[in-house]
């Protein structure tokens, strides 16, 4: 039941959050088209110690900002296109439409891309991920949920391969909210990722054993309860639940009950989450 | 022409919702084999037809290769009984057709004039009666946004279904036109209930809602002109004037002793009181005046809350009218000052029992069918969900209340909290002034003849070719391309010195509004973006049209306006100027099609006098005994529908987005929903923002007084329980009444008005925004043909917001840990008037809760102090069910059983169920025994222990004994299969 959480003490005057010593690289968090998640997706990599910008894709298109200043390409969660056309898929289309060749220049670089829930989608639909022999085309889907309707609740991940994303990470404990996160590709595709190390999350339950599948541990019934892949080269990162809405103690969901225990064991409340070191790892690649 | 218009279809190879769309319908009582579902895409162009290569090209961007497949002008072929296609409405918004619009567009951007409309093709499999299929069509589609094809298999053939394009084509001759007011009264009462006669189709144009006086003013104010009124002015002022804006009934002078009205007298002078002797520690800022409520949140920010409701669309299109209603109350907040961030949505529906199927028509014999209790429910469910969803918006809170009165007029609340910085570079942001000069612009979306007369209804004047008046669909993510570059960027920029939304009346009304600031507008019609040529001048001007904001900008700023909202996709028209004038003035095709003082638009008006008159109805007390088996009572008590789960709602609106959950919609181990929310706003910041209701229509007809007090009562509780104090905590209003023309009815709403003044006063809570919706009535027929009217109970619903400040110390309602101690706090009366239990028993009774909120204060400040020396480990508020079903709801929520020992001179199924006010079950830390009593005082009783797993109550001789596990499942028993 219990989820390990960092403690951490408060520290910079009136802020209450620590913030590490900022990278000197910075991070393009893409918006525009109904993404929505892009200000606390900057608040997480602030407080993991990158900074950022969000940029309009428009910005982009039009030459106003260079996505070559860059380090980290993040695809933020959101609605994009209201889902029309399948999630992601209509800004997938206007990605390579119109700034592919950015696109592939950025990732010919030392570079990160980092895509959550609509994000992913989107990754999925460029062919970001999985991205066999370099390849970006469209491996694997995110389909409808099992259930068929949106699902906002708490899950509990766990890591599934050791990489720069993974590390030190015993588990995630953080919401989804997505109509279309059920993971789908071939069998052969799906051997390919697990052969591959390229599994990064998989939904299980509280005690780490696999979801198997189930409700609703395994929110959306997604093959293998994979959450989140890396790309072959493991440079781009695509996750559907979203770590960076509980960045602190008070976002988790059982939080209240934790508190009650920790107080009587008298034990120090801590004020950030276990998910913030998904967001550490990525500044710390950087450093 | 037929030749430009191809036609993509698009499948899942293995569609993963097959099975549960399938079991959906089954459940339904469809005796289907299997449902599939294919996508249509309709594609049109000006010029030129796609070659086969570039059908591929397109069919590949609107699928996952992966999963999914696509047929450009070849149908697919499948084994079913009955093909289906449910497409929209010539003129209703179509949002998957524009986003594949501009894919195509951004592949082909040689290729002029094309257009995309999407639709839904069903494969039935299964052998349904003809009746059974014409019902399950009704299912899928909805008359007054949908087209519906149906083949047969045979039908279906190999050539598939028919391409249609649902192009509008418009026949009207868009000018003005001059309305003759110099009739007799019969006449002229006509235009103001049928509206005015069309000169060439002599139909009418739909109701005014204008009465005899109104015209007679009307008349008497351009009878000093000399002339007569253009169409636009008349349309123009029976909106301005509408009950829907200017609350008449709320402003008129009531009886002999209201000479202000109610507002004034009870709602703003409430206010007014509280906030004078709160002085220094006034927590509000904005009250009443702009088009959110708003209160300080900390040195920096404010926080804004306006709830408002969408019942009349909701009755016609449940999902188009609820998604209208959220993201149009997201629009208040967007219009709020210089442009608040919408933060936080909040619901609530009033709808009958969807297990029930009323069999009632809006036509005589048999015509219009009112929507079943079920899809009205489902369809405003899904359209607040989308609009919240699809803004990136929280939406957390929220109830649903069941009562078969509702069945003719749900009612759906829809509300929204707003974070904005209270000043930027020195400006005030929450305040606001349009000069003269400034030029008047509207950004978002286009205007076509949606929403037009948005309240009324004729099946009649709809005809394949003619688009939709009566309802919109809402378009969240053109809004929130707006929204983001009005609140995210321009706001910042100062590009602008004023903004309004355009809601009801349209430009009509945003516009008229603005030009208050300044005294005086000119528009010209002509520049307003449509989206469809053929518009008369007068639908322009009152179109409610979603997704839309008035801005005023100065002349030197609108290029850089222009530029921005140009880079971010949002269209923007400079459609004329604000002036000091004192008149309204507006031109179309050169000519001036509307000039009026704008004190005559605004007040011109003239005043009514209502009389109302108040009888109290005495209710048969229910005749019972205290059942044998209480156990059963209590599991059958958290299966009411009123009490039970509703938790499929919760996790399929997104309560995470913008980061700030802290207690969610469901809590605990078990998790229960939860009366209160609190989230975070502002990152970085410990405090909070604390939400909460409090609504008994049950209550209303015994004694609408005492209906109010516990509204308010519970609205505050609700907050106190998470460890709000209440000197941070406002207040919001929505009445929803029926038949106000009833002096009896007005009896009923000048008592709960007095209610809600006495109460808030009392508490030193002031109200900062409030809504009323004055004739939530329905008038059709039963299957004999008999005229039949179903009212709405009196519903006034409190809203309460309130500032936490340090959510790390906010209390769940879920019991924590074994060996806690139970305590209830509060007392417990035999108050069981209009209480859940009679209802369960079917009766009503007479003794509605009685509130002392002087008593009630002193504990609710105990309550505060406790939770803020963190001695309270659960806290959750006793409701509707009383203090059984409360204590149930603890134990499930932490999936940990109790033992409870009860002294009580009541009968113990009223003392369990009695729902009187100002009471909390609280379980505490044994450690903190001594200072938690210390505090509490006489306040708190203490029950027993959490232990084991089963709730156990000993009462004298009976004892109630029941598996935890066994009151979650009777709990979420009623919606499990939603």
């Amino acid at each position: 039941m219990t989820t390990p959480v960092v403690p951490q003490k408060k520290s910079r005057g009136n802020d209450t959050f620590p913030v590490s010593d900022l990278v000197p690289d910075k991070a393009l968090i893409m918006s525009g088209f109904g993404i929505n998640s892009e200000m606390e997706t900057q608040e997480a990599l602030l407080r993991a110690g990158m900074g950022s910008d969000i940029v309009h894709i428009n910005d982009l298109i039009d030459g106003r900002t260079e996505l070559g200043q860059y380090r980290l390409l993040v695809f933020p969660g959101g609605f994009s296109y209201g889902d029309d056309t399948g999630a992601g898929n209509a800004f997938a289309n206007r990605v390579r439409n119109n700034i592919w060749e950015d696109v592939e220049e950025f990732l010919a670089g030392d570079n990160l891309v980092l895509g959550i829930c609509n994000g992913f989608q989107i990754l999925a639909n460029l062919g970001l991920v999985p991205a066999f022999g370099g390849r970006f085309t469209r491996d694997i889907a995110l389909v409808p949920n099992r259930k068929g309707v949106l699902e906002c609740r708490f899950v509990t991940l766990k890591p599934a391969a050791d990489n720069l994303w993974t590390k030190g990470i015993e588990r995630l404990f953080c919401p989804v909210a997505h109509g279309e996160g059920n993971f789908s590709c071939s069998p052969d595709t799906f051997s390919r990722l697990g052969e591959q190390e390229m599994i990064a999350f998989t939904y299980c339950r509280d005690d780490l054993s696999p979801a198997n599948g189930e409700y609703p541990c395994n929110p959306n019934g997604s093959t293998g309860d994979i959450a989140g892949i890396t790309s072959e080269d493991g440079k781009v990162l695509g996750i559907m639940p979203h770590p960076e809405r509980a960045m602190e103690f008070v976002n988790l969901y059982d939080w209240p009950l934790r508190k009650e225990q920790m107080k009587r064991n008298k034990v120090p409340i801590p004020i950030e989450s276990l998910n913030m070191q998904l967001f550490r790892n990525i500044a710390d690649y950087f450093r | 022409m037929a030749s430009c218009v191809h036609r993509i279809e698009v499948r899942y190879r293995n569609d993963p919702r097959k099975k549960t769309r399938t079991d959906r319908v089954r459940s339904l009582g469809f005796p289907i084999d299997e449902l599939q579902l294919i996508d249509v895409y309709t594609i049109t162009t000006g010029t030129r037809i796609f070659s086969a290569a570039e059908l591929d090209q397109i069919g590949s961007q609107l699928v996952n290769p992966v999963v999914q497949e696509y047929s450009p002008d070849v149908p697919f072929l499948a084994d079913f009984d009955h093909a289906i296609e449910v497409g929209f409405l010539p003129g209703v918004t179509d949002n998957v057709g524009s986003t594949a619009r501009q894919t195509i567009g951004d592949f082909f951007p040689g290729v002029e004039g094309v257009a995309v409309y999407s639709s839904q093709l069903f494969f039935v499999c299964g052998k349904l009666s003809r009746e059974l299929l014409r019902e399950l069509v009704s299912n899928l589609a909805n008359p007054l946004v949908n087209r519906v094809h149906v083949k047969t298999r045979l039908e279906y053939g190999t050539s598939g279904m028919d391409r249609e394009v649902p192009r509008v084509r418009l026949h009207e001759l868009p000018t003005a036109g001059v309305v003759d007011l110099n009739l007799d009264d019969r006449e002229l009462s006509r235009i103001g209930k049928e509206g005015i006669e069309d000169q060439t189709t002599h139909q009418r144009r739909g109701p005014l809602a204008l009465d005899l006086g109104q015209l007679h003013a009307i008349r008497n104010y351009f009878g000093k002109k000399g002339r007569n009124p253009t169409d636009v002015e008349l349309e123009s002022l029976a909106q301005t004037w509408s009950e829907h804006c200017k609350h008449t009934i709320f402003a008129s002078a009531m009886d002999d002793d209201l000479p202000d009205g109610l507002y004034k007298t009870y709602i703003q002078a409430a206010t007014n009181a509280i906030r004078k002797e709160k002085g220094e520690k006034d927590i509000c800022l904005t009250v009443f005046t702009d088009n959110s409520g708003a209160i300080i949140f900390d040195d920096h920010y404010l926080v804004t809350h306006k709830v408002e409701t969408h019942n009349s669309p909701s009755a016609l299109d449940p999902f188009g009218g609820a998604l209208t209603g959220i993201v149009g109350v997201n629009r208040d907040t967007i219009g709020f000052g210089l442009g608040a961030k919408p933060c936080i949505n909040v619901y609530g529906y009033c709808v009958g029992d969807p297990e029930s199927d009323p069999v009632l028509f809006r036509g005589r014999h048999k015509t219009n069918q009112i929507l079943s209790p079920r899809r009205i429910l489902d369809g405003v469910v899904h359209g607040v969900g989308v609009g919240g969803n699809c803004s990136g918006i929280p939406t957390p809170q929220g109830w649903v209340y069941f009562n078969d009165r509702y069945v003719g007029k749900p009612l759906v609340f829809a509300g929204t909290v707003g974070i904005m910085p209270r000043e930027i570079a020195g400006r005030k942001l929450y305040e606001k002034k349009a000069e003269p000069g400034d030029l008047i612009v509207v950004a978002g979306g286009r205007v076509g003849k949606d929403g037009i007369h948005g309240a009324t209804f004729s099946s009649e004047a709809l005809d394949p070719g003619s688009p939709v008046t009566a309802v919109q669909i809402g378009d969240p993510i053109t809004q929130k391309k707006l929204s983001d570059v009005i609140v995210k960027e321009a706001r910042d920029l100062g590009l602008y010195r004023s903004i309004t939304d355009n809601g009801a009346g349209g430009i009509s009304c945003s516009v008229a509004e603005m030009a208050k600031e300044c005294n005086g507008c000119r528009v010209t019609l002509d520049l307003v973006p449509l989206k469809y040529p053929g518009m008369a001048p007068w639908e322009i001007w009152i179109s409610e049209s979603q997704e839309r904001m008035t801005l005023a900008i100065p002349p030197e700023k609108i290029d850089a306006f222009m530029d921005l909202v140009g880079r971010r996709e949002v269209e923007a028209t400079v459609i004329g100027e604000f002036s000091d004038s004192g008149r309204c003035i507006v031109g179309f095709h050169g000519d001036v099609v509307m000039d009026i003082e704008l004190a005559f638009l605004h007040d011109g008006a003239p005043k009514k006098h209502l009389t109302t008159r108040y009888t109290k109805t005495v209710y048969p007390e229910p005749v019972s005994s205290c059942p044998d088996c209480l156990g059963a009572t209590l599991l059958a008590m958290l299966k009411r529908k009123n009490i039970c789960s509703k938790e499929f709602i919760s996790v399929q609106y997104d309560h995470t987005v913008q980061g700030g959950h802290v207690l969610g919609p469901v809590q605990g181990r078990g998790r229960v929903q939860a009366m209160a929310t609190l989230t975070k706003v502002v990152p970085g910041s410990d405090k909070g923002v604390g939400l909460s209701q409090g609504m008994f229509p049950s209550y209303s007809e015994i004694d609408p007084y005492r209906m109010a007090a516990a509204g308010i009562d519970t609205a505050i509780r609700g907050l106190i329980a998470l460890g709000i104090p209440l000197e941070a905590i406002a207040l919001l209003d929505n009445f929803c009444w029926c038949s106000s023309d009833d002096p009896d009815r007005l009896g009923q709403l000048k008592r709960a008005a007095k209610g809600c003044y006495d109460t808030a006063t009392a508490f030193k809570t002031p109200f900062i925004s409030g809504k009323d919706s004055m004739y939530n009535d329905f008038s059709g027929y039963d299957a004999d043909n008999h005229p039949v009217k179903v009212s709405v109970p009196p519903t006034l619903l409190i809203s309460s917001i309130g500032v936490h400040d340090d959510v790390t110390k906010s209390v769940s309602i879920d019991a924590k840990i074994e060996g806690d101690l139970v305590y209830v706090v509060g007392t417990t009366q035999e108050e069981l008037g209009g209480s859940e239990y009679f209802a369960y028993l079917g009766g009503v009774g007479n003794v509605v809760p009685d509130l002392d909120p002087a008593l009630v204060m002193a504990r609710y400040q105990r309550v505060t102090d406790a939770i803020r020396r963190d001695l309270v480990a659960s806290a959750c508020p006793v409701t509707i069910g009383g203090l059984g079903v409360t204590l149930s709801r603890v134990a499930i929520a932490g999936h940990l059983g109790m033992a409870l020992l009860i002294h009580t001179r009541l009968r113990l199924d009223y003392f369990l169920f009695s729902e009187s006010l100002g009471r909390f079950v609280v379980t505490v830390s044994p450690d903190n025994q001594e200072a938690f009593e210390q505090v509490l005082d006489d306040d708190a009783v203490l029950l027993g222990r959490v232990t084991g797993n089963q709730l156990r109550i000993s009462a004298g001789d009976i004892r109630i004994e029941i598996p935890v596990s066994e009151l979650e499942n009777a709990y979420k028993a009623p919606f499990k299969e939603y």
